[in-house]
């Protein structure tokens, strides 16, 4: 297993602390005049997204976090497994709720995500920044208008729900953003 | 990005450092405390191992940076200097960082006939005449501790005292000394907290951090050792000096011990300082004060880089 001294603590460095992974948010020295050195430092745990302040001695060492960041692509749902696979290697992996919580409301077959790896499985799924989905279900469009002001809300074919302007119409096809969730423009 | 040639404080801030320089000579000049100069090489240094000197070498001879300018300015007050100041650099092989230089200046003072409470109320009176806040308080160590524990530090026994640091997120705790997790509290979770609003001052620290000051005798657990913080940064230690050379010789010889254990480097103990004791220190307090610290606290900086003409990163 390898580990960490303090001394190359720097951000975005993913550490094990009471067998949960974190990655470092902040960190700094803290030295008396005359009395022991600290690397005091705030972490997020990469499971629940908490930040916690947590201190070491100055020069102890920390077990590094076995986090990865791979792209791969989404084959399939089983209704209790997402289903990923690295496009050269058809190596697959299993998604399960907690690591799908974002990304299930906005990918289809075949959209490559980024995933974080803990111990070889997907802690996280990031979906792409942009989705192209199809309004399954709104209320009936309203001609004439593009102006965007108000709007309504539209379901999309992954059963997601947005906002959309009123001149949006069943079977139109939508840029997403993912991050903030709202609607960009027709595709 | 920045040329790489050019100095890391602005030239306004140079000057308004310089003017802060003058007045704190034109006041010790009042006082009739004299300046003086002292050695930046010598052969021996400070055995404590929380302050790691640099060493070079000349001719084959290690010499030690010094990380104060203490030792050869209490030879002087045994030779019957007076009260002293010396302001210049000095030397720690510890990390940088916004608040720590490897080099920094610092101002050292001893004031003969002086303890540390009368030193407390000159410090405070020589930050206030460069800028700084016109009010101070004074809090005994303990108490400050016992405030945030709940109970007695020196007291409790050494595991129940780990849980309550672990409990503020201290890792590792069972293999810290009972020092090493007073140091943590005072110095992550009490220090950032300490003078807001004015000058504080932490007095009375525990025996067993009694560096070079006496230990109190009307309590003997603590020493007659100060701090000072303001705005959270750690400003100035002092001490009501050690006078006894025969205990003097026993912390060095038990902060040497320490050094051979953890591997840390090994010096001589400082033979020419004992003799000074042994010829006699006079009744004095003494302390340092971080220059750069203070400067940038009075400038509202964020970092030592911007009130140093060359910052470590650049030096």
């Amino acid at each position: 297993m390898s580990s960490y001294s303090t001394n190359q603590f720097k951000g975005g460095l993913k550490i094990l602390l009471d067998g949960e992974p974190y990655s470092i948010v902040e960190h700094e020295m803290v030295k008396p005049g005359k009395g022991q050195a600290f690397s005091r430092v705030k972490v997020r745990n990469l499971k629940s997204g908490r930040v916690v302040e947590k201190t070491f001695k100055s020069g102890d060492s920390v077990e590094a976090a076995d986090v990865m960041e791979i792209d791969l692509q989404y084959l399939f749902f089983d209704g209790e497994f997402w289903t990923f696979m690295e496009p050269n290697t058809f190596e697959q992996y299993q998604a399960d709720a907690n690591a799908m919580v974002e990304a299930k409301k906005w990918i289809r077959e075949q959209d490559m995500c980024t995933i974080m790896l803990y111990n070889g499985s997907p802690l996280t799924v990031e979906p792409p920044n942009f989705v192209e989905l199809e309004v399954t279900e709104t209320d009936p469009g309203v001609r004439g208008d593009t102006s965007g002001g108000g709007g309504k809300p539209a379901t999309l074919e992954t059963g997601t729900v947005v906002r959309v302007p009123l001149f949006i119409e069943i079977g139109d096809k939508l840029k997403i953003d993912t991050r903030s969730g709202e609607y960009v423009s027709r595709a | 990005m920045a040329e790489a040639w050019r100095p890391s404080a602005s030239m306004e801030v140079l000057r308004r450092r310089a003017t802060r320089h003058a007045v704190i000579r034109q006041r010790f000049a009042r006082q009739g405390v004299l300046e003086v100069e002292t050695p930046v090489l010598s052969t021996t240094t400070a055995p404590d191992p929380q302050v790691p000197s640099l060493y070079t070498q000349h001719q084959g001879s290690r010499y030690w940076l010094q990380p104060s300018p203490e030792h050869h300015m209490k030879r002087l007050l045994a030779a019957g200097s007076g009260s002293i100041f010396r302001l210049g650099s000095v030397f720690r092989d510890d990390p940088s960082g916004a608040w720590h230089s490897p080099e920094f200046s610092m101002l050292e003072w001893y004031r003969c006939g002086f303890d540390d409470q009368d030193l407390m109320q000159d410090v405070a009176e020589l930050i206030a005449e460069i800028g700084g806040p016109a009010d101070f308080g004074v809090r005994p160590y303990l108490e400050l501790v016992a405030e945030v524990l709940g109970e007695d530090a020196l007291d409790m026994p050494l595991s129940s005292l780990g849980a309550l640091c672990a409990a503020r997120g201290l890792q590792d705790t069972a293999s810290l000394s009972r020092d090493a997790l007073l140091d943590f509290l005072m110095g992550v979770v009490i220090g950032p907290t300490l003078g807001r609003d004015q000058l504080q001052f932490v007095s009375h620290y525990p025996a067993s951090q009694a560096a070079l000051a006496r230990l109190d005798p009307q309590q003997p657990r603590t020493a007659r050792r100060f701090e000072l913080y303001w705005r959270g940064v750690e400003l100035a230690n002092g001490f009501w000096e050690l006078t006894d050379p025969r205990e003097q010789a026993q912390r060095w010889e038990a902060e040497l011990q320490q050094r051979q254990h953890s591997g840390a480097p090994v010096m001589e103990a400082d033979g020419r300082l004992l003799q000074a004791l042994q010829h006699g220190l006079p009744d004095c307090a003494g302390v340092a004060l971080g220059l750069d610290r203070l400067h940038a606290l009075l400038e509202g900086a964020s970092s030592l880089s911007d009130v140093q003409s060359f910052s470590w990163d650049v030096a």
